[in-house]
């Protein structure tokens, strides 16, 4: 079950303490402090610009910070990027798999990279296609698969090591509407195994499918709350509203 | 005289449908949108409209002109905007109108009180690369340049994908800004709350249209009454709904769950009723049902998991 508000002892799957990078004299992301519990989907948002990317990169081993501290599953993103990026599972705006491997050749690729021996790719790979309903053969291109069918297996894929932590970019652009809720039910599946799931968009109507949300404006965290609690907080009918709001808050760049 | 009119359009890409028999016509000064996922044939239309693409059968006409005998009259009156970003990165952002005016004929002078709401946003970086703008200034610039010969038809491939969501409510301010003005435009989009905001919808998917109407109307069509229901327990949640036996559709929307019951002849107090007791006995926790009504994307999934409300037109077998 996804629970909204956590209890304080349970795990914590990120947290980040004054997080900072600086490119130049430009400060992309400005002490930021946060903490995900072990099984939350947490929405991550914030206009162009407004340091999203820079965090995520920070966060997922590619970028080190230039002040502060993080942890994502535990391990430190300084010290441990090794540890990071064997433990989190990453699925980019538009699709990662290989247009040109099979479905099962894209399996055991990625299990192959995250260190899963023969047996394991396997049961994986049974396991994803079951679990997807997939009916498409297995031998099939990838690049033969309609979109809903490619995203739905990238998300798979990107958990095939079962990571701690899941990354998703963007994850539903252009799908239709079913296959968009049959992709949430989905992410909601693995939070409920255990999985964190640390999602952006610029979509509001999907931030409302997350548990907590972060919206970030000009590199600090301008709001952080559940869905409901941000309306609240901002006297909004909507998360539209509430991100407006606070982009065109004084201070903040705007989207010139 | 429709700015637009489509008749019976067919377009095959090899083994692939991709229009399937479409008609619809857009009246002067309407702000009319194509909404549907990637794959549903929005981009093939606009390339059928602004004459890139011969259709295979069936024929279309823009502002009186058809678009296969009169192609190069159309494309001087229409402006277009393509879903990738098509400027010159290495042009500054007023080498790139500048040279999109002189392709026209014209001039930034000339075009300049049409474009100026847009431009004026971006002129204080006019002499910065086009490759160097942020997605919202790129955005700018790219109607700029459609708009720069005064067209009679603005065409919008997915203009907001990739925006956020502050310039994205902007565009759509400008689109309603030059509306106003009389200009006839044509927007596609993947989403719905950007639907709500055209005159028209043509909802489509797979090549073919599945309704055709005003946002407001589009919603309306949902054949059964609607609720949201929400528990903490959100999974097992969509679970009883739909172990549920009236259940006639389950779908999470954001933090609840829309519902509609097979039974739509029963007054909505009743189905509330026997919904919240069933739930209930199902021991979920913190469990509220709301009547709604029905949106754009409710009658858009109703429509896609119903084929028979599909235009009933021959398929071609893959």
């Amino acid at each position: 079950m996804n629970t909204v508000a956590a209890p304080a002892s349970a795990a914590k799957a990120i947290t980040a303490h004054e997080l900072t990078r600086r490119f130049g004299s430009f400060v992309a992301v400005d002490r930021i402090t946060f903490d995900v519990t072990a099984g939350e989907v947490f929405g991550f948002l914030g206009a162009n610009g407004a340091g999203k990317t820079t965090a995520i990169r920070m966060l997922t081993g590619l970028l080190s910070p230039s002040g502060g501290e993080a942890t994502v599953a535990g391990f430190d993103i300084r010290t441990q990027t090794e540890q990071v990026r064997a433990h989190i599972g990453y699925m980019s705006q538009r699709f990662s798999l290989y247009d040109d491997l099979t479905v099962r050749e894209n399996i055991r690729l990625y299990g192959g990279i995250y260190g899963l021996d023969d047996a394991a790719i396997k049961q994986r790979g049974d396991e994803i296609l079951q679990e997807l309903r997939f009916t498409p053969s297995d031998k099939a291109m990838v690049a033969s698969l309609p979109l809903g069918w490619k995203q739905k297996l990238a998300f798979s894929v990107a958990l095939v090591h079962r990571p701690a932590v899941v990354f998703l970019d963007e994850p539903t652009g252009g799908v239709d509407p079913i296959t968009r809720r049959q992709f949430w039910e989905l992410i909601y599946a693995a939070a409920e195994r255990g999985t964190t799931v640390f999602v952006t968009t610029h979509y509001l109507d999907e931030a409302e499918y997350c548990d907590r949300l972060s919206i970030m404006v000009d590199g600090r965290i301008g709001a952080l709350g559940t869905p409901s609690e941000l309306k609240q907080q901002f006297g909004a009918t909507s998360l539209d509203d509430v991100f407006v709001q606070l982009a065109r808050a004084p201070g903040a760049q705007g989207a010139a | 005289m429709s700015a637009v009119s489509v008749q019976n359009v067919v377009k095959r890409y090899g083994s692939v449908l991709a229009l399937n028999d479409v008609s619809f016509d857009v009246a002067p000064g309407e702000l009319f949108g194509l909404v549907g996922p990637d794959g549903a044939g929005k981009t093939t239309l606009f390339r059928v409209l602004t004459t890139l693409l011969v259709p295979d059968s069936g024929s279309a006409s823009v502002l009186g002109l058809d678009v296969v005998r009169d192609l190069w009259d159309i494309r001087t009156r229409v402006g277009y905007m393509p879903g990738r970003f098509a400027l010159y990165a290495d042009l500054s952002v007023e080498e790139n109108l500048s040279f999109f005016a002189s392709v026209f004929g014209t001039t930034i002078k000339e075009g300049y009180d049409i474009i100026a709401p847009i431009y004026s946003q971006i002129e204080p970086f006019k002499h910065r690369r086009a490759g160097a703008l942020s997605g919202g200034m790129k955005q700018k610039l790219a109607l700029s340049c459609a708009l720069v010969h005064r067209p009679e038809l603005l065409l919008l491939d997915e203009p907001t994908t990739g925006v956020d969501a502050v310039s994205r409510r902007e565009f759509w301010d400008l689109l309603g800004t030059l509306r106003a003005s009389g200009l006839t435009i044509i927007a596609s989009t993947p989403y719905m709350d950007e639907a709500a905001r055209c005159d028209r919808i043509a909802l489509m998917q797979d090549g073919a249209l599945l309704a055709l109407d005003t946002p407001a109307a589009v919603g309306k069509r949902f054949p059964r009454p609607l609720f949201a229901v929400a528990s903490p327990e959100r999974s097992a949640l969509l679970q009883a709904l739909r172990a549920y036996p009236h259940a006639a559709s389950v779908y999470p929307f954001g933090a609840s769950a829309h519902f509609s019951d097979q039974r739509a002849q029963l007054d909505t107090d009743t189905l509330m009723r026997e919904l919240t007791t069933y739930l209930q006995a199902q021991h979920l926790s913190g469990i509220t049902v709301t009547p709604i009504e029905a949106g754009i994307e409710d009658t858009f999934i109703e429509l896609m998991s119903t084929p028979s409300a599909a235009p009933a037109t021959s398929r071609v077998a893959a």
